[in-house]
C-alpha cells in the first residue's frame, strides 16, 4: 500500500513539477513557446524555383545555394529569426517542383518583403548552342533556348562583384567585375578555353546585358560585365550581386501575411477558450463520475502540463489550428477514463468489490482504448502528410495529444485509484464511485 | 435493444439526412476557398469606422479589380476575395481600402495562393480522405481478424466505411448551406476537420465493435447460444453512456472554441461540431444496426 501511495505522490509531484516548469519558463522566457506566423504576425512567402535548365544531379546543390543567397539577403532586413528553407512541392501524380519557403516574423508589409527579396539578381551565363550561326540582334526571351544553352557556371560560383571604370578614351565606362570562387575559377577556365571565338552571353534577370566574344582562356576567375551601365546602375548591380546572385530564377507563388494584432487576438482567445474548456470538462467529469472523475481531472491537468512541456521542448510551432487541436484533445483526453469508469461501473454492478471492479475496468477497457486511438493516429499521420505548415501544426498537436492522453489517462488515474486503496463495499464510498443519476 | 429492434426507422432517418445533404449539395454547390482555387484573400480592419460598402466597391473597380467578392465581417472588418494580384495592386491595398486616407485602414491579413498550389491541394485533399478511409478499413479488418463468426472482419471494416461516408456527407451538406447563406468557403481547415471527424467517428465505432467482439468471445467460451442481434444490441447498450459522454466532453470543448476561440478557427470548430455529432449518431444508430442487418442476410449460421 505504501508503495502505491509513494507512486501516486511521485506522479503528482512530476505533474506539478512539469506545470511549474512550464509556468516558470514562460514568466521569464528562457524557452518561449514557438508561435506560428498566424499567431505572432509576419509574412510567409513561397517561391517556385525554375530548375528546368539544371541537370537533375545539380538541383539539390543549386537549391542549397539559392537558400543561402536568399538567407543572406533576408538577414540584411534585420528580421529576427527568419526562416528560409527549400521544399519539394507538387501534386502526387504531377511533376515535383522545387520551392523555397521564406518566413519573416514581424514583417507585415507584404509588398516590402516581396520587393526586397525581388531585388536579388539572377545571374546566368549562357553559351551559343552548337549549330547556331547567327543570332538576331533582338532575341526575345521566348526564343532564348533556341540559340543559347546554359553554361556550367552559374551565379552560385560568384565570390564578389566590384564596380570599375574602363574605356578606350579614358576611364569613362562603368563596368562590373565578377570574381569567381575557386570552383568557379576552374569551370570558367575550362569554358573559356573550349569556346574561344564564341560569344558568351551574360544574363541578368533573364535579359542579356552583354555577350562578349571569348578571346582567350581566362584562368584567373574574373569576368568583366560591360553593359551600357551608368555609374549608379553598375554600383547597385555590384552591391546586389555581392549580397548574392541567384543561381536559378524564382517566381512568387504564395504569400501569407497576418498582422501582429490579429495574431495576438487569436492567442488571447485561444488561451481563454482553452481555460474555459478545461474547467467545463472537469466540471462535467466531477459531477458525473464523482471521485474517479476528480482523479481523471487530475490526470487531465497532468496531460496539459506534459503537452505544454513537450510544445516547448520539441519544439512544436503553435498555430491557430494547433491550439484548436489542443482544445479538441482536452475533450478527447478524458475518453480513455470514461471508457474505464463505465466499465468499472458495470463490474461493480455485477457484485465485484470496488478494487476488483477498478482493476477489471482498466484491463477490459484497454483493447478498445488501444484500437480506437490507433485510428486517430492514422488520421494524424495522413493529415501531417496532407498538410501545409498550418495543417501540420494541427496534425502534430493532435497526434501527440492522442498518444500522451492515452498514457496519462491510464497511468495517472490508475495510480491514484490504487493509492486510495478503498475496500468498502457499501455506504458513502460506493456513492463516490457511482456515476450519473444512479448509484 | 430498441435501436437494433427499430433499426429500419433509423436507417430511414439516416437515409433522409444523407439524401437531404446530397440535394442541398446539388442545388447550392460548394464554395471553394482560395486554398483550392488559387487567388487572393485580403482582410482589412478599420479602427475608426468602416466606409460604406458601395464606396469600397467603387474604389476597387477604379483600381482595376474585376472578379472579386467583398464581404463585411464583424463590426470593423472587411474581407476581399479575388484572383491573383500584381505588385502594384499589392502596394496600393492600404490606399484603396482607406479610400485615400479617409478611413484609416490596416491590412490584417493577406493570403495569395497560386493556381498550381490550389490544384495541388485539391488533389492532396481528396487523396488524404481516400487514404484515411482505406487505412481505417485495413486496420479494422486486421484488428478484428479473430472475429470471423458470424460475420467476417472485413464486414466490420466495410460497415465502418459506410458510416464514414455518412460522416463526410452530412458536414459537406451543412457547409453547402452555410456557403450559400453565409458565404463560408471550403478551405484546408475544412478538410482537416473532416479528417479529424473520420478519426473520431471510427474511434467511436471501434469501441462498440470491440464490445461486440468481446461479447462474442465470452459467448463462445461459455458455450452460450445467442442471436447476433442480441449480442450486438447488448454491446450497444453497454457502450451507450460512454459514447454519449465522450462526445459530450468533445462537444463542450468545441462549443467553447466556437464561441470564444479565435475567428480564424470558428468555421473549423463548427465543421468539427457538426461532424462529431454526425459521427456519434452514425456509430450508435448506423454502424451496429447495419452489422446486424448484414448478418441477417449473409451471416454464416452455425
Amino acid at each position: 500500500m505504501l508503495q502505491k501511495r509513494v507512486a501516486a505522490l511521485v506522479v503528482l509531484l512530476v505533474g506539478v513539477g512539469m506545470g511549474y516548469f512550464v509556468y516558470a519558463s514562460q514568466t521569464k522566457p528562457i524557452l518561449p513557446f514557438k508561435l506560428g506566423l498566424d499567431l505572432s504576425g509576419g509574412t510567409q512567402l513561397v517561391y517556385r524555383a525554375d530548375v528546368s535548365n539544371i541537370p537533375s544531379a545539380d538541383v539539390a546543390d543549386s537549391m542549397a545555394a539559392l537558400r543561402d543567397t536568399i538567407e543572406r539577403r533576408v538577414n540584411t532586413f534585420g528580421v529576427s529569426e527568419p526562416l528560409v528553407e527549400t521544399q519539394k512541392g507538387g501534386g502526387v501524380t504531377g511533376t515535383s517542383e522545387q520551392r523555397l519557403l521564406v518566413e519573416l516574423p514581424g514583417v507585415t508589409d507584404t509588398q516590402k518583403a516581396v520587393s526586397l527579396i525581388g531585388q536579388t539578381p539572377v545571374l546566368e551565363f549562357r553559351l551559343v548552342k552548337a549549330g547556331v550561326e547567327t543570332i538576331p540582334p533582338d532575341v526575345a526571351t521566348s526564343s532564348l533556348d533556341q540559340y543559347f544553352e546554359p553554361a556550367a557556371i552559374t551565379g552560385k560560383h560568384l565570390e564578389s562583384a566590384q564596380l570599375q571604370f574602363q574605356g578606350q578614351t579614358g576611364l569613362n565606362q562603368a563596368v562590373v567585375v565578377l570574381k569567381f570562387d575557386s570552383e568557379g575559377t576552374k569551370i570558367f577556365a575550362d569554358i573559356t578555353k573550349n569556346n574561344i571565338g564564341n560569344p558568351m552571353a551574360i544574363f541578368l534577370d533573364g535579359t542579356v546585358i552583354s555577350a562578349p566574344i571569348i578571346q582567350d582562356s581566362i584562368p584567373d576567375g574574373t569576368a568583366v560585365v560591360s553593359g551600357n551601365f551608368t555609374p549608379e546602375g553598375a554600383k547597385e548591380l555590384a552591391r546586389n550581386l555581392n549580397y548574392g546572385a541567384l543561381p536559378v530564377s524564382i517566381e512568387l507563388i504564395q504569400t501569407q501575411t497576418v498582422s501582429a494584432t490579429l495574431g495576438g487576438q487569436a492567442v488571447a482567445k485561444g488561451i481563454m477558450a482553452g481555460l474555459i474548456g478545461v474547467l467545463a470538462v472537469i466540471l462535467f467529469m466531477v459531477l458525473w463520475y464523482r471521485l474517479p472523475g476528480a482523479l481523471a481531472s487530475i490526470a487531465l491537468l497532468v496531460y496539459i502540463a506534459v503537452m505544454l512541456a513537450l510544445f516547448m521542448l520539441i519544439p512544436v510551432t503553435l498555430t491557430a489550428a494547433g491550439i484548436a487541436a489542443f482544445i479538441l484533445s482536452i475533450g478527447m483526453a478524458v475518453d480513455a477514463n470514461i471508457l474505464i469508469f463505465e466499465r468499472a461501473r458495470e463490474e461493480l454492478k455485477s457484485g465485484k468489490s470496488i478494487e476488483e471492479a477498478v482493476s477489471d475496468g482498466f484491463g477490459r477497457a484497454w483493447p478498445s482504448i488501444r484500437d480506437s486511438n490507433i485510428s486517430s493516429i492514422i488520421t494524424a499521420v495522413v493529415l501531417f502528410w496532407f498538410g501545409t505548415s498550418l495543417i501540420r501544426g494541427f496534425a502534430l498537436v493532435f497526434g501527440l495529444g492522442v498518444i500522451v492522453s492515452m498514457l496519462t489517462a491510464i497511468t495517472v488515474s490508475r495510480t491514484f485509484l490504487k493509492a486510495l486503496g478503498i475496500r468498502a463495499k457499501s455506504g458513502p464510498v460506493r456513492f463516490f464511485f457511482g456515476s450519473g443519476i444512479s448509484l | 435493444m430498441f435501436i437494433i429492434r427499430h433499426r429500419n426507422i433509423f436507417f430511414a432517418i439516416t437515409g433522409a439526412l444523407i439524401a437531404a445533404s446530397l440535394i442541398v449539395l446539388a442545388v447550392f454547390g460548394l464554395r471553394l476557398s482560395i486554398d483550392f482555387t488559387g487567388g487572393t484573400l485580403v482582410g482589412v480592419s478599420y479602427e475608426q469606422g468602416r466606409p460604406p460598402a458601395i464606396e469600397l466597391d467603387t474604389a476597387l473597380k477604379e483600381a482595376g479589380f474585376k472578379n472579386y467578392s467583398l464581404r463585411e465581417a464583424g463590426e470593423r472588418n472587411v474581407m476581399l476575395r479575388t484572383g491573383s494580384i500584381s505588385n502594384d495592386e499589392r502596394e496600393n491595398l492600404v490606399a484603396i481600402f482607406s479610400l485615400d486616407g479617409k478611413y484609416p485602414a490596416t491590412v490584417d491579413q493577406l493570403s495569395e495562393i497560386g493556381p498550381t498550389i490550389g490544384a495541388e491541394l485539391r488533389q492532396k485533399a481528396l487523396i488524404s480522405i481516400a487514404l484515411v478511409m482505406l487505412c481505417i478499413l485495413l486496420f479494422i479488418a486486421y484488428a478484428f481478424r479473430k472475429v470471423s463468426q458470424p460475420v467476417s472482419s472485413w464486414i466490420y471494416g466495410l460497415v465502418a466505411l459506410v458510416t464514414l461516408v455518412h460522416d463526410i456527407v452530412i458536414p459537406v451538406g451543412f457547409f453547402a448551406i452555410l456557403g450559400h447563406f453565409a458565404g463560408a468557403a471550403i478551405d484546408t481547415l475544412f478538410v482537416t476537420a473532416i479528417l479529424t471527424v473520420l478519426g473520431f467517428s471510427v474511434h467511436d465505432t471501434i469501441v462498440v465493435f470491440d464490445r461486440t467482439r468481446e461479447n462474442l468471445r465470452l459467448n463462445h467460451e461459455r458455450g452460450r447460444k445467442e442471436d447476433f442481434a442480441d449480442t450486438a444490441g447488448r454491446a450497444l447498450s453497454q457502450t451507450f453512456t460512454r459514447s454519449i459522454n465522450t462526445s459530450l466532453t468533445v462537444i463542450i470543448t468545441l462549443l467553447i472554441l466556437f464561441f470564444l476561440g479565435p475567428a480564424s478557427t470558428r468555421d473549423f470548430a463548427l465543421t468539427l461540431l457538426v461532424g462529431i455529432i454526425a459521427g456519434t449518431y452514425s456509430s450508435i444508430f448506423l454502424a451496429t444496426p447495419l452489422l446486424v442487418t448484414i448478418e441477417r442476410k449473409y451471416g454464416k449460421r452455425k
